[in-house]
């Protein structure tokens, strides 16, 4: 379990983090979302033990981050914003490198270099300088130094960041997979990753938690989420909007879009599931209005993200 | 207990910065640049041949003036790289200790610069050839110029903790070395006992370098002489760890 107590960093009269708590279990991948300059890095350093925090504590597996740090760190496995990584070394060297800082000697150490250059799909690169690798490959270099020691607890900072759509993919997928025995903590700004990979996730603005649920609880935030959308055949639209207003539970219409071919209408209900849909459908029917589609909006990440990230 | 955990930890760090030293043409261009700077003064300045004396000493009486230059250059990318690169993020988050990588980096440094430092060689077979040297003394020099050796690499590495930048580091690290030379330098002893007390004036060449490198050079292996030199390395690179611990991400 890695647990976060009230952990502050203030660099000078700045606040980078300030007062954040949290946990992560085994089996849990936790988003770690927020702007650019939120702290999210800084956080980040603080539980991997890079820098210090002003106040509060970080215990990793029970090890405390400041009193035992190389406990703490055996058991992490961290990869760093940029994926900073050693350019003149190859990558086979670059790992054996880091195999050897872990501990791992011998037959033993050949097995896991291999296994993980296996695993992260590098044998195309094995013997090339990390130099002269694309940052997708370079990226997959760094993340391949972070899962050799097949760690309990996976600090990713923004390891989907420069990727092109494949390789994002091949990285949620590898995380997912690594997901059942491991407690991972990744962070990002893209939204679509939360709802890919997460099953929790945590916002933070200045510095300050402001939402930490799942990616399901967080979207049911939107104004949106619940209200239903209605698409109809040609028709007059203030009209049909003025007549779905009547039907029980209805709170307001919106009229999304109106064309030749088709009236689109956003209906919000007074409480979540108020609106019976057949009632809908049975008054589109009294006014002989074609009902060509009908969905419950989900609600939107990024308007919960906006929404809350931007409210001071 | 961990002792072993150490000194592998320690002996993994030394690899790869030795690797990189030999890996990359940078290193052999420097040691080409020590040996020609060294055989000019020694041949040129010192007048090697026409003394005509069967010792070294106008070769080692040059190494702490090329050691300012050389040693700086070799040191400064040690922590500055690993800074900019911010490799040092990955490195400090490791199961290592900073005191285990600052030693791993030292002593590779010390290793090459040992390397290149066992290349002028052919300055002993010349003076075995004009005649009958004191094999002891010329030990002792060698042994007395890689402790000075040591004691410049442990400001250069210190130095380039400091900073992003290698030049920046360079030039603090030369600044740094020069006042350790001068520390011990006839003429500015000579100025200083002009209206210093001899206490003073004693103590500052104490400090410097030069007293400590001409004793060990004579041929006198003096136990303070070499405590002076791992004092030197030991305070360097005791800064060198405060500094990292406390500007992590500068
Ligand atoms: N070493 C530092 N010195 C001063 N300010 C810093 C330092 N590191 C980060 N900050 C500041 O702290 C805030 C949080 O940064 P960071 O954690 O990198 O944000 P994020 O990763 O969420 O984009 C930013 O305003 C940043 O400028
Ligand atoms: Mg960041």
């Amino acid at each position: 379990m890695i647990e976060v107590e009230q952990l502050s960093k203030h660099f000078g009269p700045k606040r980078a983090v300030d007062d954040v708590s949290f946990t992560v279990e085994k089996g849990e991948i936790l988003g770690f979302l927020g702007p650019n300059g939120a702290g999210k890095s800084t956080t980040m350093r603080m539980i991997t033990g890079f820098i210090p925090p002003t106040a509060g504590r970080v215990r990793i597996g029970g090890a405390d981050v400041g009193d035992a740090p190389l406990a703490a760190r055996k058991q992490i496995g961290y990869l760093p914003e940029n994926a900073p990584v050693y350019p003149d070394m190859t990558v086979n060297g670059y790992l054996e490198f880091c195999a050897e800082v872990r501990g791992f000697s011998g037959s033993e150490r050949q097995r896991r270099v291999a296994a993980t250059i296996e695993k992260c799909f590098l044998e195309r690169v094995t013997h090339q300088t990390v130099s002269t690798l694309s940052k997708g490959y370079k990226q997959r270099v760094c993340f391949a130094q972070s899962i050799l020691h097949d760690p309990a607890y996976l600090i990713l900072d923004e390891p989907t960041d420069g990727l092109d759509p494949n390789q994002k993919h091949e990285v949620r997928q590898m995380i997912k997979t690594m997901a059942a025995d491991k407690a991972i903590i990744f962070s990002t700004h893209i939204l679509d990753e939360v709802d890919a990979v997460c099953t929790r996730a945590i916002i933070i603005a200045e510095g300050k938690i402001v939402a930490d649920d799942t990616p399901t609880g967080l979207r049911s935030r939107s104004p949106l989420a619940g209200a239903l959308t209605l698409t109809l055949g040609a028709t007059e639209a203030e009209a049909a909007a003025e007549r779905f207003q009547q039907v029980a539970g209805v709170q307001s219409v919106n009229i999304v879009s109106n064309s030749d071919e088709a009236v689109q209408l956003r209906i919000f209900p007074a409480d979540r599931g108020a609106i019976a849909v057949d009632s809908l459908l049975a008054e589109a029917a009294a006014r002989q209005l074609t009902v060509k589609a009908i969905t419950t909006e989900q609600g939107r990440l990024d308007e919960v993200f906006r929404a809350i990230t931007t409210i001071s | 207990m961990r002792t072993k955990e150490v000194f592998s930890n320690i002996k993994a760090v030394l690899k790869r910065e030795l690797s990189g030293y030999f890996g990359a043409p940078v290193a052999y261009v420097f040691i080409v640049i020590f040996l020609l700077l060294v055989g000019f003064f020694t041949f040129n300045v010192s007048s090697f041949y026409e003394i005509g004396q069967a010792d070294l000493r106008g070769f080692f009486q040059w190494h702490p003036w090329v050691y300012m230059f050389l040693i700086p250059a070799v040191a400064m990318r040690l922590w500055s790289e690993e800074r900019r690169l911010g490799t040092i993020e990955l490195i400090l988050t490791m199961p290592i200790t900073p005191a285990e990588v600052i030693v791993g980096k030292f002593l590779a440094a010390w290793i090459f610069i040992a390397v290149a430092l066992g290349l002028t060689f052919p300055m002993i077979l010349t003076v075995l050839y004009l005649g009958r040297p004191d094999l002891g003394t010329i030990v002792c020099g060698y042994i007395g110029s890689l402790l000075m050796a040591g004691a410049f690499l442990g400001i250069g590495s210190m130095t380039s903790s400091l900073t992003r930048s290698q030049v920046i580091s360079f030039i603090l690290a030369v600044v740094i070395c020069l006042f350790f030379i001068l520390a011990g330098y006839a003429p500015v002893t000579g100025a200083l006992s002009g209206w210093a007390p001899a206490w003073l004036v004693n103590m500052v060449a104490q400090l410097g370098v030069l007293t400590h490198f001409a004793t060990i050079s004579r041929g006198i292996i003096d136990l303070r002489d070499i405590l002076y030199f791992f004092s030197v390395i030991l305070f360097m690179l005791f800064v060198n760890g405060i500094v990292i611990l406390n500007r992590r991400t500068a």
